[in-house]
């Protein structure tokens, strides 16, 4: 398992979110976040892990943001860490490669106290069109010290790119092919569940993947625990 | 003073439990699946409108085979309990949702329940059992899975119409109209030996990627989904 730690988080976010954080003192928060890839075949891009209070970052059945789409797609999370921090994120951890099937990765991060603060995590299934592992808005300031949750985490799909699994759409080692295109080609334009990859193995003549690409709920393990 | 509030906030929590001010939401989570028109009920403990692991009756039957809540209206009013027909005035889409709307439990109904057959599917539907709603005032979500009511073979087979008369194989209708035609049937209509005849968690849809013939009628790329299918968001006021 890797583990990183970082007080006072992702560069990203800390800037312009952490004002009035002292560093240190009594008043601080600290969550350990651990996340698992539970999926066969589907490298995970590096993880996205904010504490928010501006609300759901994505909400099901309505158009995902542009910067939600850059992580769908591309598995790009820099414009959607800077969109949570614009919006009064309070602090973050973020992931610095890929999350490989079956492992996990840890970070912690401390800000200061704060009401009303959620939790979301993101990252793209990167042998997708545009699908992405994910929980948006989860509170968090409720959990005493020492306390943990666990929640399994569902796959989402973007609805901002139709599940070709052409050659030459798919970022991820699968394909080697296309991140994020700013074109909405899929119907519905809404963030929905994923409905699973279809694959050549199962039918569809025109999909770079394969059976090891396929995937059923849940497809990640999330752990929270308030270290104090 | 401390003491006197803390009575007050007591007397209101054994309110809630009797009845409640609920308001109820559903979003269609799925790329391409219709829900025909829901019936969400609230209705005292013990009573269902179906059960996992036991035999549909005819009212979960003509609800899974063709859309038809009648049947479930007659088993909520028999058990005491309150439904909320139709709220969303037809299908929910794919990505879909209605308005929020409000339900006022009376006594003692203090479970809910909802279903709705899903389209296209031979006897899908979308489902929750005798879920206990809550008494502490909040917004609460629950994810909702994908049953099949193992009374109709899952041919995945077109059959316009007719097909949502239970007993009668076949899909009743595609609303967004990706269905094909002249499949062979995935399994055959009868008899219904592929699957339990117990409501059980709906194994998904197959489909197949020629619209004029295979097995399926259904496409592999379109109308497949995971669970959860669903969700449902109830406010207790």
């Amino acid at each position: 398992m890797k583990t990183r730690t970082r007080n006072g988080a992702l560069a990203l976010l800390a800037a312009a979110t952490l004002a009035g954080c002292g560093g240190g003192g009594k008043s601080q928060l600290e969550y350990r976040v651990t996340v698992t890839n539970l999926t066969a075949g589907q490298p995970m891009s590096p993880l996205l892990v904010a504490a928010t209070t501006g609300g759901a970052v994505w909400q099901e059945g309505q158009p995902a943001s542009v910067a939600l789409e850059k992580l769908a797609e591309g598995g790009d999370m820099s414009d959607l860490a800077r969109e949570i921090a614009a919006n009064g994120g309070v602090g973050g951890a973020a992931g610095a490669a890929p999350i490989g099937p079956g492992a996990s990765e840890t970070h912690t991060f401390s800000f200061r106290r704060a009401r009303g603060v959620t939790l979301t995590v993101a990252s793209m299934l990167v042998n997708t069109n545009d699908g992405f592992a994910g929980i948006t808005a989860l509170p968090i300031s409720d959990l005493a010290v020492g306390e943990s949750m666990s929640r399994a985490v569902v796959a989402w799909d973007a609805g901002t790119e139709a599940n070709s699994e052409a050659a030459g759409t798919i970022p991820g080692p699968a394909d080697g092919g296309e991140g994020f295109n700013a074109a909405r080609s899929d119907a519905p334009d809404a963030v929905r569940i994923h409905a699973g990859v279809v694959s050549h193995d199962d039918g569809l003549a025109s999909s770079v993947l394969g059976v090891q690409q396929r995937f059923d709920n849940p497809v990640m393990r999330l752990v929270v625990e308030r270290l104090r | 003073m401390a003491r006197k509030f803390m009575a007050a906030a007591v007397l209101l929590a054994v309110g809630a439990a009797q009845a409640a001010d609920l308001e109820i939401s559903v979003t269609n989570l799925t790329g391409n699946t219709y829900f025909t028109p829901l019936i969400i009920a609230a209705h005292p403990a013990g009573s269902h409108l179906f059960q996992p692991g036991v035999a549909a009756g005819t009212a979960v039957q003509a609800m899974a085979e063709g859309g038809d809540i009648s049947g479930l209206e007659g088993v909520v009013a028999g058990a005491g309990g309150q439904a909320l027909s139709n709220p969303a005035g037809g299908l929910l889409a794919p990505a879909g949702s209605f308005a929020v709307v409000p339900l006022s439990t009376t006594a003692g109904n203090t479970r809910l329940s909802l279903a709705a057959m899903l389209l296209p599917t031979n006897d899908g539907f979308v489902g929750l059992d005798s879920w206990t709603i809550p008494t502490t005032p909040g917004t609460y979500t629950v994810y909702l899975n994908a049953y099949d009511a193992g009374t109709e073979a899952n041919t995945e087979l077109m059959n316009p119409g007719a097909g949502g008369t239970p007993g009668v194989a076949g899909i009743p209708a595609d609303p967004g109209g990706k269905a094909g035609t002249g499949g062979s049937g995935v399994v055959p209509a009868s008899p219904n030996d592929h699957e339990p005849n117990v409501v059980h968690i709906h194994p998904g849809i197959l489909g197949d990627t020629n619209p004029a013939g295979g097995a399926s009628d259904l496409d592999s790329t379109r109308h497949r989904w995971l669970n959860p299918v669903a969700k449902l968001v109830v406010t207790v006021k």
